[in-house]
């Protein structure tokens, strides 16, 4: 497998828009809807490992997470069932930073690398906290994504980018995941502020919720995170669905 | 070594501390830092706190003397009683402040958590002075048992929002505050309610409350001559016993910060990150946050201020912890020999202290009651009947 960044900035050189789905690691069929996202067309996919406090996410995330703790889900656990999900893009772990560091960050980053994690996202670890994870995670070949968020001055951006690998997360909107009616202003202004800094993959996340949002979204930006709306399907109807709308979204974003 | 000084200039006390938040929250986080720093080198802004401290809070507040506790158990007792400021506790001191702040620096809203309700009121009780629109997040087991300090936030003007993930106590309160904060942050204030959270808030939240132990230092030199040998205050956060330690933390005294047993964050935990800070925090071997169980809402809490952290790791003050039932005797305790309800948070340190009295003996032991009882009467004549 080739890196997060070099395959996503391959697909991206190509003309293709990226599609980055969300699952929350440990919930009922995860694997099985991970398997229909990417046979959709993801181009990569998010790992969320379930965390007791989650403060980015909203209602859907927030349920999902406490339904896979419920059930059992632990880190180590899921990372260990990640080499069996069997699937030809690259895996992301999104996780809050007190996995991180009560693992520790170089048994971390190992159980990453072992088990064919090519990444990882740590929202509440931001650029001034990041640098010995980052630089652990560098060192083990795991590409950590920083995010980069509206209420940015213009010159954190250059600061973020930088340090980014994978792709820059440009948080779309003011707020927590979740669903929303519109696509936010917001999505499209960060999109283009990160991409006017750097050449890396630049992918909007948060609030980005149905298949015409996202193809606004990527008029800016390289592609599109889908948290809650992948992960509400899959927990009210299941990996079919979760198929049925990436392929939907794909689509969307294709169209030229 | 200095300590209780200023962190350093990522927020650190030692190793804890911080400024663990998303993204999205580190502008204003800077501009909090600045905005305070700011303030309170500002002579004018320090009048206009001072005055609202002393002409509507009520400071200073005044120091007694337990005669009869105190002959009872062997000990000189004092109480410095931040039970009598307005709205009755010590949580007034932050919120004040912080109020002011947020007004200077062009906030219309504040959101704050609370546990017991003492934050909560007291924040309500600043917004309603100042003019500042207040939403109050909340646990929802603690609102039904605290509802009387809900109905109290709501007559003066706040919103009160239920928090039902979780535990649904004061954890979750500061889990729902910050994610309101992430989506209103260039309107609204996070008004945090104790000496935790990112930087700069622990250290902002100490300032504000240091006033307790300047006081409580000059007023034990008036009543015994000298300063006590022991200072004990009860910890969920820690705001009141950073408030109170902050006088003393150059003498000889001894520091005591009494947590309950079911949320031993500095007793029982180990170092964790949670609510944008670094810190003891109670959790499993995954780093999944437990849940904590104490008879007192305020003190319902996993963690604990980085500050604790960082003088407990020193060995200036020490954490022990507290039973139930200990507080449930430490409460009546304070009643029935002194004609004083305390808060079921301030039982805790009565409850030490009995319980450590032989040890003690002749000792002076000043104790921050931090709280009145009213709010805690209905819960009381539950569990006393």
């Amino acid at each position: 497998m080739t890196g997060l960044e070099a395959h996503l900035r391959a697909r991206r050189d190509e003309g293709r828009k990226l599609l980055v789905p969300y699952v929350t690691g440990g919930l009922t069929n995860w694997k099985e809807g991970i398997r229909a996202a990417v046979a959709a067309g993801a181009d990569a996919v998010e790992v969320g490992i379930p965390f007791s406090d989650p403060v980015m996410d909203g209602p859907v995330i927030q349920d999902a997470s406490q339904r896979a703790l419920e059930a059992g889900a632990t880190p180590p656990g899921i990372l260990a069932e990640i080499p069996t999900i069997d699937v030809q893009v690259p895996i992301v772990v999104m996780l809050y930073y007190n996995t991180v560091f009560r693992t520790g960050h170089e048994r971390f980053a190992s159980l990453c690398s072992n088990n064919g994690v090519s990444g990882a996202i740590v929202p509440d670890l931001p650029l001034e906290e990041s640098g010995h994870w980052c630089e652990v995670a560098d060192a083990a070949g795991i590409e950590t994504v920083m995010l980069a968020a509206p209420t940015a001055p213009d010159e954190r951006l250059p600061r973020i980018a930088a340090r980014a690998r994978g792709f820059v997360y440009a948080v779309g909107l003011l707020g927590i995941t979740g669903e929303r009616d519109a696509l936010a202003n917001t999505a499209t202004a960060i999109a283009g502020r990160v991409k006017a800094v750097t050449d890396k993959p630049v992918l909007v996340g948060v609030g980005v919720s149905n298949a015409a949002q996202a193809r606004e979204a990527c008029r800016v930006a390289d592609g599109v995170i889908q948290g809650a709306s992948v992960v509400r399907r899959l927990m009210e109807s299941g990996p079919d669905a979760v198929g049925d709308y990436i392929a939907e979204v794909r689509a969307a974003i294709d169209e030229k | 070594m200095s300590i209780m000084v200023e962190p350093d200039g990522s927020g650190r006390f030692g190793q804890f501390g911080g400024r663990f938040v998303p993204e999205t929250l580190v502008p204003a986080c800077q501009e909090l830092e600045a905005g305070f720093r700011e303030a309170w080198a500002d002579p004018a802004f320090r009048a206009e706190l001072d005055h609202l401290l002393r002409t509507y809070a009520g400071r200073p507040s005044i120091l007694t003397e337990c005669n009869n506790l105190g002959r009872q158990l062997g000990i000189r007792l004092l109480l410095k009683r931040e039970d009598l400021n307005h709205t009755g506790s010590h949580k007034i001191n932050n919120v004040l402040g912080q109020a002011l702040l947020a007004k200077r620096m062009g906030k219309k809203r504040i959101v704050a958590e609370t546990g017991a309700g003492q934050h909560g009121v007291a924040s309500a009780t600043a917004a309603a002075l100042l003019g500042l629109e207040c939403k109050v997040y909340m646990g929802a087991v603690d609102m039904e048992r605290q509802a009387l300090n809900v109905f109290r936030m709501r007559l003066l003007g706040a919103q009160v929002e239920p928090a039902m993930s979780g535990s649904r106590t004061l954890k979750d309160a500061v889990n729902e505050a910050m994610r309101d904060w992430v989506a209103t942050v260039e309107s609204t204030h996070y008004c945090l309610g104790s000496v935790m959270g990112p930087h700069p808030y622990p250290w902002m939240v100490r300032q504000f409350h240091r006033v307790i132990g300047d006081e409580a230092r000059e007023q034990c030199r008036e009543a015994t001559g000298d300063d006590p040998d022991v200072v004990v205050a009860c910890v969920g956060g820690g705001s009141n016993a950073i408030g109170i330690f902050s006088g003393f933390i150059d003498t000889k005294a001894r520091l005591v910060g009494v947590e309950p047993a079911g949320g031993a964050a500095v007793g029982r935990g180990v170092p964790g990150v949670v609510h944008g800070m670094k810190s003891y925090l109670m959790q499993d071997e995954h780093g999944q946050v437990q849940e904590a169980h104490s008879i007192s809402a305020g003190l319902d809490y996993p963690g604990v201020g980085p500050e604790h952290s960082y003088l407990a790791e020193l060995g200036r003050a020490e954490y022990p912890a507290v039973t139930d039932d200990e507080v449930i005797a430490g409460f009546s305790l304070l009643a029935k020999t002194e004609g004083i309800i305390p808060a079921l948070e301030c039982a805790h340190a009565l409850a030490w202290i009995a319980r450590e009295a032989p040890n003690m003996a002749g000792q002076t032991v000043l104790m921050n009651l931090s709280g009145r009882g009213d709010k805690d009467v209905a819960q009381m004549m539950d569990i006393l009947k």
